[in-house]
């Protein structure tokens, strides 16, 4: 009796540590090739045949294609330089400099990577659409309400996600700093209460 | 007690040799991967492009709104695959992923460095059945080998702006990708 009830706890054990740790990485990643820039995170290494373990249970569970290193790389965040998770109802500013790249992509997502829906049918931005100023920087404001300049709509959700894809860049699997690869600064300006 | 804490760390280490062995096999068992998304939508050996991203719609999640799209799902049983890719005037990438959504190559217009990219797509076994002829070998005869016999080929064409979408989707839409009936060598080795 006792050696059946130790062999049931052990084993309803194992499965909740096991499958519960799997979920908890597929779900969130890990920082298994990490790299990291202000609150911006990429992986180049998702794009070669190197990938981690990790990366590609991710990868497969989302149903995505990761985007390969001969042709750019993905970085994302989800929260401001502050830490602040990223709130569709506060104005977001995005600003300063990217690094060098032939072009960028910027685009949002909902948690689950889909596009959000907005009456101006604005995604996302690429770097030669932007209105910059004279010296090359920019500004793009993250709102729900419309803005003067760069406007990138949020629709009003909880929370988004902010992709920057660099294409044709020496950004990639040797890049260590942000001084290789300077990412725009993110920060909340206001929020409703 | 001992028993309780030796039955907890048996627990917990079986617990890791369950999440090692459930980590390597999500590759294999998951249904909802990027090739059984798009196996309903695209046609074996062609190009098939894709409808661009939206948000009532998109066949796979964190698709580049900015990018017109075509896949050729391949498989290499019947023999090597040619690709045929006229660039775009902005900006276009072929992408190179295995059956289980590993991305083993990418190529762009500049580092192809021509008007078409133009690739042959083979197994290692085939590639190593090619005779081996200098002419055939010759530089600008771009072949790459596929570590799977079945996966997936990305086009992306960029529209720079969405008015210039289009444009892109139309030089997508004259590209090829098809199993080559003959040896391509032989016919290349007689000029």
């Amino acid at each position: 009796m006792r050696l059946l009830f130790v062999t049931v706890l052990a084993l309803s054990l194992a499965t909740f540590v096991g499958i519960g740790t799997t979920w908890m990485t597929a779900t969130k990643g890990t920082d298994l090739g990490t790299l990291t820039i202000g609150s911006w995170t990429a992986r180049p290494k998702t794009g070669t045949a190197d990938i981690d373990p990790y990366s590609r249970a991710t990868i497969v569970r989302n149903g995505e294609l990761p985007i390969g290193t001969g042709d750019g790389v993905a970085f994302t965040t989800v929260s401001d330089d502050k830490k602040r998770p990223l709130d569709g109802r506060c104005d977001v500013v995005l600003s300063g400099v990217t690094p060098p790249a032939r072009f960028w992509t910027l685009t949002l997502y909902d948690g689950k990577g889909h596009l959000v829906a907005n009456a101006l049918q604005r995604y996302g931005f690429t770097s030669q659409e932007i209105v910059r100023a004279a010296d090359g920087s920019f500004e793009i404001h993250v709102a729900s309400r419309s803005r003067s300049g760069n406007w990138l709509p949020t629709g009003g959700i909880e929370r988004y996600q902010l992709m920057l894809r660099l294409y044709d860049t020496p950004v990639g699997v040797a890049t260590r700093s942000q001084r290789e690869a300077p990412m725009p600064a993110i920060t909340t300006v206001g929020c409703p209460t | 007690m001992i028993r309780l804490a030796l039955t907890i760390v048996a627990g917990v280490i079986l617990g890791g040799i369950v999440h090692l062995v459930s980590v390597l096999a999500l590759p294999r068992i998951a249904s909802h991967d990027a090739y059984s998304r798009l196996t309903p939508m695209t046609e074996l050996n062609a190009v098939t492009a894709l409808p661009s991203a939206d948000p009532s719609r998109s066949p796979m999640p964190f698709m580049d709104p900015a990018f017109a799209m075509a896949i050729c799902r391949y498989d290499l049983s019947a023999g090597p695959l040619k690709l045929t890719v006229p660039v775009s005037q902005a900006y276009t990438s072929v992408s190179f992923y295995t059956r289980s959504e590993i991305a083993y190559y990418a190529i762009n217009d500049r580092s192809a460095g021509k008007k078409v990219i133009e690739l042959d797509l083979m197994t290692e076994a085939q590639h190593d059945d090619l005779p081996e002829d200098e002419e055939v070998t010759a530089a600008d005869r771009l072949i790459i080998d596929s570590p799977s016999t079945t996966g997936l080929i990305v086009l992306k064409a960029l529209a720079a702006e969405p008015g210039l979408m289009p444009q892109a989707q139309a030089s997508l839409a004259a590209a090829s990708c098809r199993t080559q009936t003959e040896p391509a060598p032989a016919k290349q080795a007689k000029r």
